[in-house]
């Protein structure tokens, strides 16, 4: 991974108004892997009871996330657009975490990437959700 | 026997609009995204007012695409509950005295969501509408569709399926 790429994928976040509002930060990139970061945030929650975070806040992580693998793969000559994505909500999140995604761009042609990607809060072994979808390869 | 005398048409509107209310101002992220419900009799309409925060593309501009998953989830879990308590809220059986004070039945939960980019989100209003395709005692499936200017021309359908919560009675 170069250092002109790691700097477009920094670029790539910073430039995204809706990764910006939800506070996300970009903890790595490497070739076609990328790891987002969210911190936990009151406004984020979905169920006001439990204080567990909403399914869309993480989905727009997981998105964010899958993304930035798949423009970071070194056949990727630019942007991307998400095609499809599915996410499996596998346990809550705890409360006050934050969470953090996980994204390998697996294969990748000259039109598509797959990707695939699971969220994590503090306990690492057990995964909040999982993520996989097919992005647009475009631009040069 | 003589038919019961239908409740005023002011009484039956306040109940289902503070139930509705209840449901949707509840929850932190409905509110951060801004979203709210056009209701006609049981049919809801989600609103995404647009809001340059929702943005994913700004040299297009074009709408996140976690920001239109989340419009999708948020229509599909609020339709799914409001058909699960319709009943209730129509025979007065759910108070929304006491749904306003912040005691929500137990809501649906996601077990898995998938979302179809169809088009790119424009940088306007979006609007969505969920219909349940199966609802069972512990799980249900719902279909959810979301568009801009054109009601044909959707940019975004999703399907998910949720957990029903364990109901008493």
């Amino acid at each position: 991974m170069c250092a002109d790429k790691t700097r477009i994928a920094e670029q790539f976040i910073g430039m995204i108004p809706h990764s910006q509002a939800l506070g996300m930060a970009l903890t790595d990139i490497g070739d076609g892997t990328a790891e987002i970061a969210m911190e936990y945030d009151e406004r984020f929650v979905g169920d006001p009871e439990t204080g567990v975070i909403h399914g869309g806040a993480v989905s727009a992580l997981m998105d964010t996330c899958c993304g930035a693998a798949a423009m970071s793969h070194p056949a990727s000559p630019g942007t991307t657009a998400t095609i499809d994505l599915r996410i499996d909500y596998m346990r809550p999140a705890t409360p006050g975490q934050r969470i953090r995604a996980r994204a390998t761009c697996y294969h990748i042609t000259r039109s598509v990437a797959f990707v695939r990607a699971t969220a994590m809060d503090d306990d690492e072994t057990r995964p909040v959700a999982a993520a996989t979808g097919a992005f647009t390869v475009e631009g040069a | 026997m003589a038919r019961p005398t239908p409740d005023p048409v002011q009484m039956v509107k306040q109940r289902r609009d503070a139930a509705l209310n209840a449901l949707v101002e509840g929850v932190p992220y409905i509110r951060f995204l801004g979203i709210h419900f056009d209701r006609r009799g049981d049919e809801l309409t989600a609103v995404m007012p647009y809001d340059e925060k929702l943005i994913g593309n700004p040299s297009l501009p074009a709408l996140h695409g976690g920001a239109t998953a989340a419009f999708l989830e948020v229509a599909a879990i609020i339709g799914l509950s409001w058909a699960m308590l319709w009943e209730e809220i129509e025979s007065g059986r759910l108070d929304p005295d006491s749904l306003a004070a912040g005691d929500l039945p137990r809501l649906p939960k996601t077990i898995d969501f998938t979302v179809d980019y169809l088009r790119a989100g424009l940088p306007r209003d979006a609007y969505a509408r969920a219909q349940v395709t199966r609802s069972g005692r512990r799980y249900a499936s719902v279909r959810a569709e979301a568009w801009q200017d054109n009601r044909g021309r959707p940019f975004a359908e999703a399907t998910g399926h949720f957990l029903m919560p364990r109901r008493d009675g």
